[in-house]
């Protein structure tokens, strides 16, 4: 069937334009500003084109705050939650889906409760832990409570539910450890959902503000979203320069994003039971 | 040859045991025994400097008498109800269009995702730039069309308003990709025999998209308000502490912030947190009895 252009399909059309460029608008805005200076950031009317190509702001961010370390700390943090939580989730997703062993209702039972309880539960607890082991202000602090998940280990468990059972008795039959079925046969099929799962808690460790902000008070000890609000304080109304560290903030996922954009979708959909 | 057998059972058992393992100590530690530590603390004066001393309820009943806590429960809840209606509605629309087959569609859909994937001190510090009342773009953009914006972040009539809109804008692409997945489980086979019938394509949203698409909507929606009754984020970075308007939209979850962490009154905050709890729960559970009425599981 062709679509003919008809009036409502140019409404249509225009709807999803003006709506697209609701969505962009604050991108193109916040790098326009961020190559102005102060005093060009402040006329009126402003100017609505691209004036100048100047990366002093960058620069000034860069130098005023430890924008390599928060890198570094973001980078160390979302890397080590999303390999250790996606491993984790897998086996035992696997086993409470697989295993039959006494007490896996019981283990799974224990293991969904998290998933209905708002997080703010276990920010006080969690934090006065740290304050116990004597880590705060540490990047050990700051990685530990997404260490594992109790979401990936349900998504998995979904995942494994639907792998058909003749796949793994060929090599139970053949006498291979639960280990060697795991890690040479159900693992290789579960390359997609492990990175759905890998993406979602990724982008939600790299957005996640408050736990930083409580438990580690140290510039150098900081991620990039709690960095970024601290730069807030620091620079209340330049503008130029607040634009410049969102933006060096953010444009790193964004390209990450731009380039797994399939993976990125898909394990956002993931997320909603698909 | 029969307790071979048995010993290869248990082994495998063995193995469930140690493939669980590690999830489920992180959950006990750093879960369950949190839960549990939390609602302990509740019940007392705890502030992180003396020995705490056991309270009974004295922190639920000063939640239940503070004017912060109730004018903070208001802007939540004028926040959730309209940025969960509003940004449903509009990523329904969305994702209906987008499910279209169409030239450049896979264009509007990174472009609306884009602000799923920044980090919301981020979003919050441009917009808080875009709103900004003298030399922001919005401002300027209604003025093309004779009004005058108003001070968004200043004045506590649209301070609640600025932060929505945010909170909209943020989170379309979410909610849009999820229904989206939802539409695309739909066999088009119902779409092309409603065809026949001569069903135009608003009877086929009702008839079709609608009730296989509402068990995708009710995940959405739970899950909208559940977020959204807990935003913190955006409001913490878009307003200032010394922001003379920020009564007018600091959030349940911002106070509990503000009580344990920056005040050190850990055992109200933890009653706070408690009580948030208890509505997401009693929350929750209307929705699923609701959704009885209007969700339709096939099979």
């Amino acid at each position: 069937m062709k679509k003919k252009l008809t009036p409502s399909r140019v409404v249509f059309y225009i709807v999803l334009i003006v709506g697209a460029f609701i969505m962009v608008m604050p991108f193109y805005w916040g790098i326009k500003t961020s190559m102005e200076t102060l005093p060009q950031s402040l006329q009126v009317p402003p100017k609505l084109g691209i004036t100048s190509f100047n990366f002093d702001n960058y620069k000034a961010v860069w130098e005023n705050l430890p924008f390599a370390t928060f890198f570094w700390n973001t980078i160390v943090m979302v890397v080590i939650r999303v390999v250790v939580s996606t491993v984790l989730s897998a086996m035992a997703g696997y086993a409470i889906a697989r295993i039959k062993f006494p007490g896996v209702n019981l283990i799974f039972i224990i293991i969904l409760i998290p998933m209905m309880i708002p997080g703010q539960i276990y920010t006080l607890p969690q934090y006065l832990m740290m304050s116990k082991l004597g880590i705060l202000n540490t990047i050990t602090a700051l990685v530990i409570p997404g260490l594992a998940s109790t979401f990936g280990t349900f998504l998995m468990r979904q995942f494994f539910m639907s792998v058909p059972v003749e796949l793994e008795e060929a090599g139970r039959l053949d006498g291979a450890s639960p280990w060697k079925i795991f890690t040479k046969i159900m693992l290789p099929l579960a390359k997609a959902p492990m990175v759905s799962l890998a993406i979602f808690t990724g982008l939600g460790s790299w957005k996640d503000l408050m736990w930083p902000l409580v438990v580690n008070s140290d510039a150098d000890k900081l991620p990039l979203s709690a960095g970024l609000a601290l730069l807030q304080g620091q620079y209340t109304t330049n503008f130029p320069q607040l634009m410049a560290g969102s933006l060096l903030s953010t444009i790193p996922m964004i390209i990450l994003y731009i380039i797994f954009q399939k993976q990125f979708i898909e394990g956002i959909a993931t997320s909603g039971g698909k | 040859m029969h307790s071979k057998r048995m010993k290869r059972l248990d082994s495998r058992a063995a193995w469930g045991y140690v493939f669980v393992l590690p999830t489920l100590l992180f959950v006990l530690i750093m879960n369950i025994w949190p839960i549990i530590n939390s609602v302990y603390i509740s019940f007392t004066d705890a502030s992180g400097f003396s020995t705490p001393h056991w309270i009974g309820f004295g922190n639920y009943v000063k939640i239940f008498h503070s004017s912060l806590i109730g004018s903070a429960s208001i802007n939540t809840v004028i926040y959730a109800v309209v940025s969960v209606v509003v940004g449903t509605f509009l990523s329904l629309i969305l994702a209906v269009a987008l499910n279209e087959k169409m030239k450049g569609r896979a264009v509007f859909r990174t472009l609306y995702f884009l602000p799923v994937v920044s980090t919301p001190a981020a979003i919050a510090m441009v917009w808080r730039w875009l709103l900004n009342k003298d030399f922001g773009l919005v401002n300027y953009v209604l003025s093309f069309f004779g009004i005058k914006g108003p001070n968004w972040m200043g004045d506590p009539h649209w301070v609640l308003t600025a932060v929505i809109i945010v909170g909209i804008w943020s989170g379309i692409g979410y909610n849009m990709i999820i229904l989206l997945g939802g539409m695309q489980d739909i066999p088009s086979e119902y779409y092309e025999a409603a065809q026949l019938d001569g069903a135009g394509k608003t009877r086929q949203f009702f008839n079709i998209t609608m009730p296989l698409l509402s068990p995708t909507l009710f995940f959405v929606l739970v899950t909208s308000v559940i977020g959204s009754l807990q935003v913190f984020d955006l409001i913490f970075v878009m307003l200032d502490k010394s922001n003379p308007a920020i009564s007018s939209a600091r959030s349940i979850v911002y106070i509990f912030y503000d009580e344990t962490f920056a005040k050190g009154n850990q055992g109200y905050g933890a009653a706070i947190a408690v009580v948030l709890l208890l509505v997401i729960l009693v929350l929750t559970m209307i929705m699923m009895k609701l959704q009885k009425k209007w969700v339709t599981y096939d099979k």
